[in-house]
């Protein structure tokens, strides 16, 4: 294998072999010692908490243009804060802050969707492989380096660009597709290090069968290492979605909120009202960070080096 | 070495034309169909069954592969819908910006981020060490673009002191020989326009290189912190040898090289980034060419693009590979 | 006056969230110039700590280290990191125990010598190559002068070994302290090491340290032995009267459970019972109590001193080949 691809391998065959059920509990208190992995899981329960409720703490209707806003939106012109209207206009003369708030849904839409449709092809690949081996094992895997080796954008644009007309599934699947062959690689190389593991050895030995032996004993155990991957990938794939759009390639429809979208259409007035762009960023920033930590830590937590 | 590098070049093609077959198969997905996709808008029903001729969409798919990698060698990658131009034509013209601000961007993130890695291993758990890290997690969490669009914002608009896109300045007339605008300027003695294309640089090749700086401090710290553990450090001091040399000789020598392949892997981060980069400072280069064929949905652009991609990278690969070699000794051994 | 006069050595670990660990507790003992010491134990014992304690290598955050290191009547552990240097690799040389991991893997054997060379007897990188190819033949090593552009991977373990024992020789230390220089290595050619560390010191006059767990090499080697258990130094004795008639239940028990050639067929092995993981906070006490046949009330209650016992030192309530009952 080549040496730049076996960087990016190497990382997640590391991940992969970490993991097992006994961990556990060492894990979790490490993570409550440590301060990034507080942060991360701070950020995150608050992120998920105001997607699930923004709709409910939104001051006015996200969705209507308001008269009183629109009074006087010029194309040099967007109104700022106003009694009820915490933030003002954005451009098309909804109430910013409202249209921040539940934008915090459409983003983990997106976030969940890609990581959840990536890791579940992914794994189905991985399993296959892992559980298959022989030849199965060996054409997936070729292929699968392959995509893991390409520049994640590039990927990104090519899927996007099949797509004729623009929706936010459009980028879902797009992004969702950059991270199949990570989590394919996971799976199976944590179902490799597992098949020469002594319970696995001992599950055989004693007749159990292979579809059994998968599913009740090496899957658990796979547990750990997916989920911190789908943490990791859950972070970046807002980013990716956030590029994509930026790109003209996600849903051009402006009704809807969600954040990268309003960061994208917002590039052109940052003379006329910086905000537009800059809050939505800065949650971007924010979200993608704290998951981020959470991932690095849950990662550090389990990985078995650090046992003592 | 003569024999390991003919042995990794062998290895590259089949990597190559799966890569093609990829593109290939791509082509066939796109909206319109593989002929209509590259016809775009003017199709017209004669120039539909030409080109539909010339792909030989109803001969055998090996054929049309064939005929597809035909093409690809001789360079044919189409007209852009939007220019009308050949691709291929678009692509060399648009070339040097690109690596121009590549190199920048790449050098700066070198330069910088080796330093920062090795100080933040040397002085771990301190607050360089804490704020180094911090600043790599931070770096990787703002997209790109929006790194561009702020400091753009903040230099250009805001202060003023630098100028907000393109390459240079319009009422700067210059002569350009290479393509490459610094050296040109320094080639043909114009140092105004030299120092003109420099300023323009700045910020784009910074907002290029966030990414690569954050990957390559994480790097050469994590490498750094294993190296300084290792048996032959502690031979080292045991000989008394002095610090700048055991950094020099031991510690660096072996911890530069993760950091290596790294900068190889960096080229993808970084031809991802540029198509963001140039979209945002309006750089004239290869990157902004795929953005607009994006935008338009330019396929034969498209099309020739996702190729030279492929090309880069396979290529880079192999320059890794072979470097690598060079640098470890026991590499070369297999 | 001695070479090395080491007295009342501690080292304690500290890291961040556990508990402060004493490796190594009231360590004394000399070296005399031109002597060969031996430092025996089992991992665990201290013994290496001990030497990187001399040497000056252990971590300044993470390690403190008390008590005096007196080579050449200099005190070591008051000199500045810029005085240690010079005095190491110089003045004292060390050989570690893993030859392949011990050698920079990307620079070739011949720079490893000749940087040495260059930094204490401040020599040209040619004059440096010339001894080194000496070096290297006078270690055992054929074909020197291909040797010193090849890496070490290349090299055999037990050439390897022979590359570290001249780098540490090079600038002719008065003192060489080998930490188990031949656990890595196979049999046979462990032997061959030993040999040849034995014929250096000779030749050059250079007094040796010689740590190992293997009785067996300190036999061969050693003029004085030193054994340690738990961080501190439990016996002490030249080198026949250790083997004739020790005195510390722990040497006695080590001597004990080598297999020996003439024994008759079928006879059991005596291990000594329990591990070196069971112990008791000893720094009221004697380590080796809980596994002690010998052991008494008073060995778990007060910690033995290190007293002169005929004609060495030994530390222990109730030695063996004495009667039960307190002293």
């Amino acid at each position: 294998m080549t040496k730049l691809l076996t960087r990016k391998a190497e990382r997640i065959d590391e991940l992969a072999e970490s993991g097992g059920t006994s961990l556990a509990k060492d894990a979790f208190r490490r993570m409550r010692r440590s301060p990034a992995a507080i942060t991360g899981a701070v950020i995150t329960i608050l992120f998920v908490l105001l997607a699930i409720f923004s709709p409910w703490l939104a001051p006015k209707d996200p969705y209507v243009r308001y008269d009183e806003l629109r009074e006087n939106l010029t194309p040099s012109h967007i109104p700022g804060p106003m009694p009820g209207f915490l933030l003002g206009s954005d451009q098309n003369g909804f109430d910013f802050f409202s249209r921040l708030l539940v934008a915090s849904q459409q983003t983990l839409i997106v976030g969940v969707g890609a990581t959840v449709i990536g890791a579940a092809i992914g794994m189905l690949i991985g399993g296959l492989a892992g559980a298959l081996g022989g030849w199965v094992d060996t054409l997936l895997m070729r292929f699968t380096d392959i995509l893991l080796a390409l520049p994640s954008l590039l990927l990104a644009v090519s899927i996007a660009a099949m797509f004729a007309n623009g929706t936010q599934w459009t980028v879902i699947i797009a992004v969702s597709v950059v991270s199949v062959p990570i989590f394919a690689r996971l799976l199976r190389g944590s179902m490799l290090a597992q098949r020469s593991s002594d319970h696995v050895l001992a599950a055989t030995a004693l007749g159990v069968k292979r579809t059994t032996i998968v599913f009740r004993h090496m899957l658990p155990n796979s547990l750990g290492p997916v989920i911190v991957q789908a943490t990791l990938t859950l972070a970046t794939s807002i980013l990716e979605a956030a590029a994509l759009s930026f790109l003209g390639l996600g849903d051009s429809d402006p009704d809807r909120a969600e954040w990268g979208l309003m960061l994208a259409k917002a590039q052109g007035l940052l003379d006329v009202k910086p905000e537009l762009a800059f809050y939505p960023a800065i949650a971007i920033i924010v979200v993608a960070l704290g998951f981020t930590l959470l991932g690095e830590s849950l990662r550090e937590a389990l990985d078995p080096k650090n046992r003592r | 070495m003569l024999r390991f590098t003919v042995r990794r070049l062998l290895q590259a093609i089949p990597t190559l034309l799966v890569l093609s077959i990829l593109v290939f198969a791509w082509l066939r997905v796109l909206p319109g169909g593989p002929a209509g996709a590259l016809l775009g808008d003017k199709a017209t029903p004669e120039s539909l069954a030409d080109m539909r001729r010339l792909m030989g969409l109803d001969e055998p798919i090996i054929v049309q592969y064939f005929k597809f990698l035909g093409r690809v060698f001789t360079g044919d990658f189409g007209n852009s819908l939007a220019s009308g131009d050949a691709v291929i034509t678009e692509i060399a013209r648009r070339f040097p910006a690109t690596i121009e601000l590549s190199i920048c961007a790449l050098v700066l993130a070198i330069a910088f981020g080796i330093p920062l890695g090795y100080l933040a291993a040397r002085y771990r758990g301190r607050l360089l060490d804490n704020a180094a890290v911090i600043t790599t997690l931070v770096g990787v969490a703002v997209p790109v673009f929006f790194l561009g669009v702020l400091l753009k914002y903040i230099f250009a608009q805001k202060l003023g002191i630098l100028p907000p896109s393109g390459r240079q300045d319009v009422t700067i007339d210059a002569t350009h020989v290479t393509g490459f605008f610094v050296l040109d300027g320094l080639l043909t003695g114009e140092l105004d326009a030299a120092w003109d294309a420099i300023k323009h640089l700045i910020l784009p090749s910074i907002a290029l290189a966030s990414i690569p700086f954050a990957v390559i401090v994480r790097i050469t710290r994590a490498s750094v912190l294993d190296v300084q553990q290792e048996d032959f450090v502690r031979t080292a001091e045991s000989k008394g040898l002095t610090t700048p040399v055991i950094r020099r000789r031991h510690v660096l020598r072996n911890a530069l090289l993760p950091v290596s392949t790294t900068i190889g892997l960096q080229t993808g981060l970084l031809l991802a980034g540029a198509v963001l980069t140039e979209k945002v400072f309006n750089w004239q280069g290869l990157g902004s060419l795929l953005a607009e064929g994006i935008e338009r949905r330019d396929f034969p652009r498209l099309q020739g693009l996702l190729l030279l991609a492929a090309a880069v990278y396979v290529v880079v690969n192999l320059l890794v590979d072979i470097s690598y070699a060079i640098i470890d000794p026991r590499v070369r051994v297999r | 006056m001695a070479l090395l006069e080491v007295r009342d050595l501690s080292v304690v670990f500290r890291r961040k969230g556990t508990r402060p660990f004493t490796a190594v507790d009231g360590v004394g003992f000399d070296v005399q110039p031109g002597q060969t010491v031996g430092l025996v134990g089992e991992s665990g014992s201290g013994k290496s700590v001990t030497a990187l304690a001399i040497m000056g290598l252990l971590p300044k955050r993470g390690a403190e280290v008390t008590g005096s290191v007196k080579f050449e009547d200099t005190e070591m552990l008051r000199l500045s990191d810029k005085q240690l240097r010079d005095r190491r690799g110089r003045d004292l040389g060390m050989v570690f125990q893993d030859p392949l991991s011990s050698l920079n893997p990307v620079i070739p054997i011949g720079l490893q010598i000749t940087e040495v060379l260059e930094r204490h007897r401040g020599m040209s990188r040619k004059q440096a190559s010339v001894e080194a190819v000496d070096l290297l033949g006078r270690v055992g090593i054929p074909d020197p002068n291909r040797r010193l552009s090849e890496y070490p991977h290349q090299l055999s373990g037990g050439m390897r070994q022979r590359a570290l024992i001249a780098i540490a020789l090079a600038c002719r230390p008065r003192l060489l302290i080998a930490d188990e220089p031949t656990t890595a290595l196979d049999v046979t050619i462990q032997a061959q090491i030993l040999a040849l560390l034995s014929e250096l010191v000779r030749d050059t006059g250079t007094a040796l340290i010689m740590i190992t767990h293997d009785l067996g090499v300190v036999a061969g080697l050693c003029d004085e032995v030193n054994v340690m258990y738990g961080g501190r130094v439990v016996e002490r004795a030249e080198r026949h009267a250790l083997f004739a008639s020790s005195r510390h239940p722990y040497t006695h028990g080590l001597l004990a459970s080598i297999p020996r050639l003439d024994a008759p067929r079928g006879e059991k092995l005596l291990p000594i019972k329990g591990s070196v993981a069971d112990n008791i906070p000893w720094e009221h006490a004697c380590a080796f109590a809980p596994r002690c046949p010998n052991a008494l009330e008073v060995c778990r209650d007060v910690t033995p001193e290190l007293s002169p016992d005929n004609g060495g030192m030994l530390r222990c309530h109730n030695p063996v080949g004495q009667m039960s009952g307190v002293r």
